[in-house]
């Protein structure tokens, strides 16, 4: 177990800026990577751990070179090789596996092929032996009947069947050594958890060393031996799995933890001030000392060297983590729980609706109506109240963003009303909604990078609003701006910046300032987290909800992580297909007895804690169409009754805890059979 | 300060910006200098001509160049040196607002079409490609032929001509645009159409659209002289490149300098837009390699 597969000695790569200076993205990097051990590396996006992983294969992105140290495979140093010499090692001795299966899979080439392909580079196999071996390797990543997935093309399979596929062609070499780039990010709840538990299965079935990359806490605590905490180019933490993720001795590794929501504590986490430094912009010394809570001045002036603690058998970068050693996890969750005013006064109504995808065909548009049997969703209801957040979540194809631009007006209703303050019907068409309305229902979007007009200064973007529903204009709209800004802490210094200009976390700010400058009613929030960075995600989080305290603002929150949504929502609505599962208040929904999809995804949320393994249930086969009767989740569900699913919608029964779930099961032996397993 | 002042100010200095990015590479340096080089002769060479362009004397036909005709005479005793440096105006002239209205009208309407998609761009994009499919040298004679060689019939037909190129630019780059979700919060916000075409598409397609007219000047030109050649373009004596090249074309055997001091005005005007258009490009950050069909 003990002989070292690659050892990294004093690695720093850098690239030189455009006035001529060094600047390193990866400093003194010093590990080594044991036989048959999995390693998962940890950083926030532009901590270096990408360049890490990919020197790892003896390769350095195009503009970056080595400035000093070496990347020894056993004892050939990876960056002074050959490119010849290189090919050999590649794919044979060490394999990667992408983020995105999707994009590394050839699109017009069968599966089967393609992993021939790597076959016959890396292995001296004759043709028989190769068809043999494709098979055996597509049932090593488990995919149900490999004959046929070899004959299909990758936009045949769904996200996690791709990924297994590019697990299995990783495999094809045999290699010693397997690098993982956020292999299951991107993918839905379900599926990552299974992806992560064949990950699993491969690493002690073959014995082949790991080094698992992600930004994901929850991902890591499930596949790693141990793990690395980068932080600007450095390696701030280095140790066993459950003593990083239990006693985290970096203030660094120590805030990144506390600002993950989480099932167990719910409540708004805490959320990390700063960001990351830019690269070169820090001379001397640490560089979490602007973020840090314990920093003194001689973390200002010295740079703190990474000191192996024998305890712990834990390496740290740090001159105060003593000060953290005896903090034990019931200090971690320090979380602060949302208290909304909620008023019994109802803002939105959704009732019946149902939204289709379908082509109209010629008749049917002069006649202005949609023949589809079988929509995309369909029948939901749902009631908010004023100064609600209400969350609706689901899996990719759930319909939880759809449901939400039907509600701003840019999808058309195929059936049923949505009434905006008690009566007041909202029209259909977005032309014919009366401006009032519009502006009482705002948006924020997943990605800032594309809700933000690239080619406009922060102040055009806020003031949009500003001018279209209040018509200011001049000093008066000056005014204002810098108001909302500073209402989402940003200050007038950001006036004249472009987005290009800003960090992610400040993106997003200046997407919810321009949402909340019309003085909106409600605000949709779609999936507004899921692009940012752990901390920043909490401190976007915090920011919104203070913002709903000054405002009563209600939220309707879509995402598909559950903790946040455990931690921001006064109430779930799970949907599966574009139907609803269950509705309830969130502390309610998120306890057994629940509808039996709501207990598969909550069973695969994935914590950050190597203790508290995911349960899968079903399987995550990814279904393409709601089925054309019965019940949304039949083809998933792992209690099934039989023809009744099949036939019948199911009935709405009220929950033991106050929630609504609609399942066929009656809540007394969904109690029984959850509480059994 | 305001809001409208702060911003005209920050439009000049981006303007100034990307000129001095052009100048920063030598390509960009020797496009601009050619092409600024040409503008100035053709505002000023009448004031400093050494002869009169139109004044025929037989008796120097076809001297060979010297100290006194520097370029030499052409087969009617006129100084090609006076010919040539004057040559230039009528078509800098004719194809510069020629290629503004291609750009107005092309990138206009690309960007509607994109805008709006459905049935409506459907037609106007048939209607686009009919268009294209005409050889439009023949489409100008006729024009030409009906209703004049003045300036301003062929400003605006050479103007129409070269747009419906910028037209398939503008609505692709406009496709790009439509589905960010920056269009989509404009649109649910309750804006406009046009506030949006306004807003939101025309500074992220701009770029790509004036990279675009800047090719189609140097084409339009090329246009020009090859319609003035068969002498549809200019009318004599005004001096055109075009038309000297044409009508020195038979005596290029004996007397080369006609033909080739016209040759080497246009075609170093032509390098220099090229060149200055793909130094804009990459100013702007568009790779004319991979993006602008072309």
């Amino acid at each position: 177990m003990d002989s070292a597969v690659q050892t990294i000695n004093n690695l720093t790569i850098g690239f030189t800026s455009q006035k001529g200076k060094q600047i390193s993205i990866l400093k003194n990097i010093s590990t080594t990577i044991k036989k048959g051990e999995t390693v998962g590396i940890v950083g926030e996006s532009g901590s270096g751990k990408s360049t890490l992983a990919l020197a790892m294969m003896g390769y350095v992105k195009h503009g970056l070179y080595t400035i000093s140290g070496e990347c020894l495979f056993h004892s050939n140093n990876l960056l002074e090789m050959k490119n010849k010499d290189l090919e050999n090692i590649r794919g044979r001795k060490i394999a990667m596996i992408p983020q995105n299966a999707g994009q590394s899979l050839t699109p017009n080439l069968k599966i089967g092929y393609q992993i021939d392909e790597a076959l016959k580079l890396h292995t001296d196999l004759k043709k028989e032996e190769r068809d043999k071996k494709i098979s055996e390797l597509l049932n090593k990543v488990r995919l149900p009947s490999p004959e046929i997935m070899a004959q299909r093309y990758p936009h045949e399979l769904s996200g996690g069947q791709q990924q297994r596929v590019a697990v299995a062609m990783a495999l094809a070499g045999n290699p010693e050594l397997l690098l993982l780039d956020e292999p299951t990010t991107g993918l839905d709840v379900t599926t990552q958890a299974h992806v992560l538990e064949l990950l699993n299965f491969i690493a002690k079935d073959t014995g082949t060393s790991m080094v698992y990359v992600s930004h994901d806490l929850g991902a890591i605590a499930q596949v790693s031996d141990r793990v690395i905490v980068m932080y600007s180019g450095e390696i701030v933490l280095d140790g066993p799995v459950r003593s990083i993720l239990k006693n985290p001795i970096h203030p660094y590794t120590f805030g990144l933890l506390k600002s993950i929501p989480k099932l167990t504590s719910p409540g708004l986490p805490d959320s990390m001030s700063g960001s990351q430094p830019q690269p070169g912009t820090i001379k001397t010394g640490c560089s979490f000392y602007e973020r840090c809570n314990l920093a003194e001045d001689k973390c200002k002036n010295n740079s703190p060297t990474l000191e192996y603690i024998d305890d712990l058998n834990t390496s740290v970068r740090c001159f105060k983590y003593k000060e953290l050693i005896n903090v034990k996890e019931a200090n971690l969750d320090t979380v602060k729980s949302i208290n909304n005013d909620v008023l019994q006064n109802e803002i939105l109504d959704i009732s019946k609706v149902s939204i289709s995808y379908a082509k109209q065909k010629f008749i049917d548009q002069l006649l202005n109506k949609i023949d589809d049997s079988n929509p995309t969703v369909q029948d939901i209801n749902i009631n908010i109240n004023k100064g609600e957040t209400l969350a609706l979540v689901g899996e990719s194809g759930s319909g939880k963003s759809t449901i939400l631009k039907s509600i701003a007006g840019l999808l058309k209703t195929k059936d049923g009303m949505i009434k905006f303050d008690k009566d007041k019907v909202l029209s259909n068409d977005l032309k014919m909604r009366d401006p009032g309305f519009l502006r009482a229902i705002q948006l924020i979007f997943q990605n800032p990078d594309e809700s933000l007009n690239p080619n406009h200064t922060v102040e055009e973007i806020v003031s949009q609003p500003l001018r279209l529903y209040f018509g200011l204009k001049g000093d008066e709209l000056k005014q204002k701006i810098i108001e909302v800004l500073e209402k989402v802490r940003l200050g007038e210094f950001y006036l004249t910046r472009y987005p290009r200009q800003l960090s992610g976390g400040e993106k997003q700010r200046v997407a919810v300032a321009r949402a909340f400058a019309a003085k909106p009613d409600i605000i949709l929030c779609d999936e507004v987290t899921s692009a940012l960075d752990v901390s920043v995600q909490a401190a976007v989080l915090n920011l919104l909800q203070e913002l709903k305290e000054d405002f009563g603002t209600t939220y309707i929150f879509v995402s598909h992580d559950l903790a946040v949504v455990r931690a921001i929502s006064d109430r779930v609505a799970v949907l599966y297909q574009g139907r609803l599962c269950e509705i309830g208040p969130s502390k309610n929904v998120y306890q057994l007895p629940s509808h039996p999809y709501t207990e598969v995804l909550l069973g695969a949320v994935l914590e950050p804690d190597p203790d508290v393994k995911p349960k899968l249930v079903a399987e995550d086969i990814v279904e393409e169409k709601p089925p054309e009767k019965g019940c949304s989740f039949q083809g998933r569900c792992p209690r099934i009754l039989g023809d009744i699913c099949k036939n019948e919608v199911p009935p709405w029964q009220i929950g033991e805890n106050g929630n609504s779930i609609r399942c066929h099961i009656k809540v007394e032996d969904l109690k029984k059979q959850q509480n059994i397993n | 300060m305001t809001l409208e002042k702060e911003q005209k100010k920050n439009n000049l200095q981006k303007v100034f910006e990307v000129i001095k990015t052009m100048a920063s590479k030598p390509s960009g340096l020797i496009g601009l200098s050619i092409l600024l080089f040409h503008v100035i002769l053709a505002i000023t060479s009448p004031l400093y001509v050494p002869y009169d362009y139109k004044a025929i004397d037989p008796s120097l036909m076809l001297q060979a160049p010297s100290s006194e005709y520097w370029f030499g005479t052409d087969s009617l005793g006129r100084d090609v040196f006076t010919r040539t440096i004057l040559g230039g105006r009528t078509a800098l002239t004719v194809t510069f607002f020629g290629s503004l209205i291609a750009l107005l009208w092309g990138g206009a309407l690309g960007i509607f079409c994109g805008l709006v998609g459905g049935k409506i761009d459907d037609v106007v994009m048939r209607i686009i490609d009919a268009f294209l499919s005409i050889p439009w040298i023949l489409a100008m004679l006729l024009i030409v032929s009906l209703l004049g060689t003045t300036t301003l019939v062929l400003i605006p037909a050479l103007g129409f001509f070269y747009g419906k190129g910028i037209v398939r630019v503008a609505r692709a780059a406009t496709h790009d645009v439509i589905a960010k979700d920056f269009i989509v919060s404009a649109r649910a916000r309750g804006h406009s159409n046009l506030s949006i075409i306004w807003n939101e598409i025309l500074p992220n397609v701009r770029d790509a659209i004036m990279v675009e007219g800047a090719m189609r000047w140097s084409w339009m030109l090329l246009g020009f002289s090859s319609l003035s050649f068969l002498g549809f373009g200019v009318s004599p004596p005004t001096p055109d490149w075009g038309l000297m090249i044409s009508n020195a074309r038979g005596l290029m055997s004996f007397a080369y300098w006609a033909v080739l001091a016209p040759i080497f005005g246009l075609s170093s005007l032509i390098i220099g837009i090229n060149l200055t258009a793909d130094a804009f490009a990459k100013a702007l950050g568009i790779d004319r390699s991979t993006k602008a069909p072309v």
